[in-house]
């Protein structure tokens, strides 16, 4: 099956020289809810906005929902809801003008089928109360909810969000993370840039991490986590006498915090741990706590950039 | 895949439907504010110049001093209809085509400003069907501040003044009825002399993310035209200065009605919105839209 969006080579450099996407080859597969992982000024939104057809790519081809972009734009674009880098929206129109508006800019949207499809749209963000106020009168989060409800204007085969949970509450959040779920599970492919770690690991079936222009990695979530090693952890008054028992295990890179011991297990051949567990035992270092800490999102991402979640220079 | 197969079963889009744009385009304008403040000074010029003139007039009977102000004014008080005239020889060296730079000049550059030229791309408006909702909004904005100068001067002169049976510039005497037609078919000429303007404007809103830069630099080039036209010595190059034929409309209250000025007017006003049409064209669908 031909993914939802491929890229070849995609490059863009501005006309100031900088480059600001370099060669990227990105496969976003049919049904995936794709992360789109990277710090503030990685690249995200240049191509983001190259997919969209807002940006020319300096090199490199760029494939949506199997259409060349920026050419066929007009047959891809409203197959496609997106919102990007933030909501936008006519302070002096109500939320639902601005929708219908919106809505009006797309030629092959049924004109009559209309207001019942912005009514629908303002419901699934739960906005229809706010609809009749002035958009300037809207908070960031509402706002957001807007811009989300003009993504979600028609049936789409493919979400572009462009940190959608940008401005929201914990609650607001959390509606949008089911939203996506169950958009997902209606056979929509969702492509969800964030720089939140977590909400990506709670919704993403895949990922990809960019830095610097470049994409690093991508692959599906679970890949991704297990390719930074768990680490084991033994929690013990006695930690010296772990430390030995656990290097004559071949157990590597020890740190010793407080009462925690923690290790990586080698890659070659690890130890099985029931018998390293007893041999602790044996030794009589009184465990308190013994197991493998799972690898997150997080430890992939700072494996792969090698530094924290900051801001490129 | 149920979302992908419901796409499919809507019916199949109709080329009817890509008016759409024009229609929430022609809505959006008319529904701000700033509009209905420019529409409201434009109706605000044939009052107080209504008033002028009949306060001027009210002591010295048939105003006396002809040639001084604009065309037609010592002919309002026999007859409320050359207020219309009056007026719209009053606006549209000036407030007519400012009113026109702030709508063309905000067109792209003001949703680009506020970032919803984005939404609109993406939507997909097009490029080039977003252009051209966009000058036809400007053209229609033309011809309602033109309707608006013409239908205020017509109320405050029927209300100020006698209406009656109009003297033309060539000496003949045609009906009242008759005169309204040609003061309807002035506006339309002076909506159309503002096609020039429209259509720089729209060139300029293409260039920068500000819509309040693109007002400015539009009506700064509209002022430092008309400047131009005023010098002679400048006379070999302002029969190519849009504004130069404005006043040619005039030749409407002639019987038979001269058309030479008009023409070049209109015919240079075409040139206009064809170069810097093209111009706009080129530059906003091989722009990236950063904003």
């Amino acid at each position: 099956m031909e993914p939802v969006i491929a890229t070849l080579g995609l490059t863009k450099r501005y006309r100031g020289g900088q480059l600001a996407v370099d060669g990227l080859d990105l496969v976003v597969p049919r049904g995936s809810v794709f992360g789109f992982l990277g710090p503030n000024g990685s690249g995200k939104t240049t191509t983001i906005r190259m997919l969209m057809g807002l940006i020319e790519p300096t090199s490199g081809t760029a494939r949506v929902l199997g259409e060349a972009m920026p050419g066929a734009g007009r047959r891809v674009l409203p197959r496609v809801g997106a919102l990007i880098e933030g909501p936008a929206l006519y302070g002096f129109l109500s939320g639902r003008d601005n929708l219908v508006r919106f809505d009006a800019a797309d030629p092959t949207a049924d004109p009559r089928t209309r207001a019942a499809r912005v009514e629908g749209a303002l419901d699934r963000v739960g906005l229809a109360g706010a609809a009749g106020k002035k958009a300037r009168a809207y908070s960031l989060g509402m706002k957001q909810r807007l811009g989300l409800a003009s993504a979600l204007l028609r049936p789409r085969e493919l979400l572009v969000l462009d940190e959608p949970t940008n401005g929201l509450d914990p609650q607001g959040m959390r509606e949008i993370r089911s939203l996506v779920r169950q958009l997902a599970s209606d056979g929509t492919t969702v492509f969800l840039s964030s720089h939140l770690l977590d909400e990506i690991e709670q919704v993403c079936t895949h990922a990809a991490v960019m830095a610097q222009g470049r994409l690093l990695t991508q692959g599906t979530v679970a890949d991704l986590a297990s390719s930074v090693r768990g680490r084991l952890a033994v929690t013990t008054p006695d930690t010296a006498d772990a430390v030995r028992v656990l290097k004559e295990h071949g157990v590597i890179d020890l740190v010793v915090t407080d009462d925690r011991v923690t290790g990586e297990l080698p890659a070659a051949g690890p130890p099985d741990l029931a018998d390293v567990n007893a041999a602790l035992v044996r030794a009589d270092v009184r465990v308190r706590a013994f197991g493998t800490q799972r690898a997150s999102l997080e430890d992939a991402f700072v494996a792969l950039t090698g530094e924290g979640f900051d801001v490129a220079g | 895949m149920s979302q992908a197969e419901t796409a499919a079963a809507v019916r199949a889009p109709s080329p009817l439907w890509g008016l759409s744009l024009l229609r929430s385009e022609v809505g959006t304008t008319f529904r701000r504010w700033r509009t209905l403040a420019l529409l409201g000074v434009l109706a605000a010029v044939p009052v107080l110049v209504g008033i002028a003139v009949k306060v001027e007039t009210r002591g010295g009977g048939s105003g006396g001093h002809d040639g001084g102000g604009p065309a037609f004014i010592s002919q309002v008080t026999n007859n409320g209809l050359f207020l219309v005239f009056t007026a719209l020889a009053a606006t549209l060296p000036f407030f007519l085509p400012m009113a026109v730079g702030v709508i063309a000049g905000d067109s792209i550059a003001g949703e680009a400003s506020a970032g919803t030229l984005r939404y609109l791309l993406v939507a997909p408006a097009g490029r080039t069907r977003l252009l051209l909702a966009k000058f036809a909004t400007a053209m229609l904005f033309c011809l309602v501040a033109a309707f608006v100068v013409a239908a205020s001067a017509l109320a405050v002169g029927a209300l100020l003044f006698p209406l009656g049976d109009v003297t033309l510039i060539s000496g003949t005497t045609i009906s009242l009825g008759e005169g309204l037609l040609r003061a309807a078919l002035i506006a339309v000429v002076v909506a159309m002399s503002l096609m020039g303007v429209a259509a720089l404007g729209l060139f300029v809103s293409t260039l920068t993310n500000s819509g309040i830069a693109a007002m400015a630099t539009t009506v700064g080039l509209l002022i430092t035209v008309q400047i131009l036209d005023q010098f002679p010595q400048l006379h070999a190059i302002q029969p190519y200065l849009f504004p130069h034929y404005w006043l040619s409309f005039a030749d409407l209250l002639r019987d038979p009605v001269y058309w030479d000025q008009m023409l070049r007017n209109l015919g240079l006003q075409a040139l206009y919105a064809a170069v810097f049409g093209s111009a706009a064209w080129a530059r906003f669908t091989a722009r990236d839209v950063t904003v």
